[in-house]
């Protein structure tokens, strides 16, 4: 009772603040100094059409390998804290009813359509919405439709691995060549910035988002693998 | 145009807090997780009206779809406990 | 528009902390949790949103000319892209534990877990 009526009062609490800050809002009517600079520069210097993926991949790519880098921190807990129980149980496992020949045979049909859809996505994450995150996304629910059609199948760890961990490593090393070659690090300016709006234009926008892609994919299919794995008799 | 698009956010918004309202309140767990998941998918809707595109396409790869896929794979695995 | 974007925003944060902090099952608890992050991410994209202007991308509709005229505020987008992306991983880990904790004890009710408490 007395914390049900403290969990009231936290909550009228908040509610005054938000009420407060909703009353108070002006909405901006331009752009500030950063976005300014980030709508003004974008497309000169990087070359790229979507100033999102921009911010993301160049001028705040040390965020985004940050990023990635605690995705690939949770998928490792996870299977840490799940490894266990797996090892206990893989002498039992029941026959599951066969899945539908409607779900065998899509997901037959769909997965590889899925894969090049995530593909697609990622490499074009320059110039439509899209790019490495909801590429990988995608890629991953590719992984999930094989996992209901068929729940006992088992992914390769050590693909899954090596996937994320090349990934990774490319991403880091096209970071450090900008350092070298370019103004700094994961500066994408390695490559030419060629014509604005082409599919291999933006410099190494397109190559680091497709790897960031690769990681997020991998990392997404390992978690999902790695629940799936706990599956018991 | 603009009413249009004022009411369509009206809409939204009372979808969103009606699927909010049912995953609070849901009497099975299951009832809530799908609810979550429509909370999701109306806000990525609405990030398409607030004009942005890229963040409406991860919240309804991530948050709608493989977050609510997340839940049921563990709610699979814990059957049988107590539910509420 | 952008006004009705972030009142569902903070709406949709209390409904979700209310739930969080009441419910006792793990499970809605971490439901709970996951509408007030989509509620968190609601409010920030309304805060970058500009009446009549356009998404952050440039093509034959907006040239890079017109760019500062025409787009909205590219960087609350950057900033909850990542914070999506995050927020799954969180859940993922909070579901782990969620699973963990039903097998060491065979619930999934947070008030019968008392080891910490005294």
């Amino acid at each position: 009772m007395i914390r049900n009526f403290a969990v009231f009062l936290l909550l009228l609490g908040l509610g005054a603040i938000f009420l407060h800050l909703l009353d108070g809002y002006v909405p901006a009517s331009e752009l500030n100094q950063t976005a300014r600079y980030y709508a003004e520069h974008t497309a000169q210097d990087l070359g790229a059409a979507n100033i999102v993926t921009a911010i993301i991949v160049t001028y705040r790519g040390l965020d985004t390998l940050g990023e990635v880098t605690v995705l690939f921190l949770a998928s490792t807990i996870i299977g840490m804290v799940l490894a266990q129980g797996s090892k206990r149980q893989r002498a039992l496992q029941r026959k599951l009813p066969a899945s539908g020949e409607l779900l065998t045979t899509g997901s037959r049909l769909l997965v590889p359509l899925i894969l090049l859809f995530g593909a697609y996505v990622f490499v074009n994450g320059h110039l439509t919405p899209g790019g490495g995150f909801q590429g990988g996304a995608i890629i991953a629910s590719a992984a999930l439709l094989v996992l209901l059609t068929d729940p006992l199948k088992r992914f390769s760890h050590k693909l899954i691995a090596l996937v994320e961990s090349i990934s990774g490593l490319v991403f880091v090393g096209v970071g450090v060549l900008g350092m070298l070659l370019a103004g700094g690090f994961l500066d994408n300016r390695i490559l030419p910035t060629g014509e604005f709006g082409a599919l291999f234009s933006a410099g190494a926008i397109p190559l680091i988002y497709s790897f960031v892609g690769l990681k997020v994919g991998a990392e997404f299919t390992s978690m999902l693998t790695n629940l799936a794995e706990t599956e018991k008799s | 145009m603009s009413m249009v698009l004022i009411a369509i956010a009206t809409l939204l918004t009372i979808a969103m807090i009606g699927a909010a309202w049912v995953t609070i309140r849901a009497k099975k767990v299951a009832t809530a997780m799908l609810a979550a998941g429509l909370v999701s998918l109306f806000a990525s809707v609405m990030f398409l009206f607030l004009a942005a595109p890229d963040v409406a396409m991860t919240e309804a790869a991530i948050g709608s779809g493989l977050t609510t896929f997340l839940f049921f794979f563990v709610l699979g695995r814990v059957r049988g406990g107590s539910d509420d | 528009m952008d006004w009705i974007a972030m009142a569902t925003g903070f709406i949709l944060i209390l409904m979700g902390l209310y739930g969080a902090l009441t419910e006792r099952n793990i499970l809605r608890i971490i439901v709970s949790f996951t509408v007030a992050n989509t509620g968190v991410n609601l409010v920030l994209v309304a805060v970058g949103y500009m009446h009549g202007r356009t998404a952050p991308i440039l093509d034959k509709t907006v040239p890079v000319a017109e760019a500062v005229a025409r787009i909205i505020d590219p960087v609350p987008q950057a900033l909850v892209l990542t914070a999506i992306v995050i927020g799954l991983g969180v859940t993922a880990m909070m579901l782990t534990y969620a699973y963990k904790l039903y097998e060491e004890k065979g619930t999934l009710d947070v008030s019968k877990c008392r080891d910490l408490k005294w």
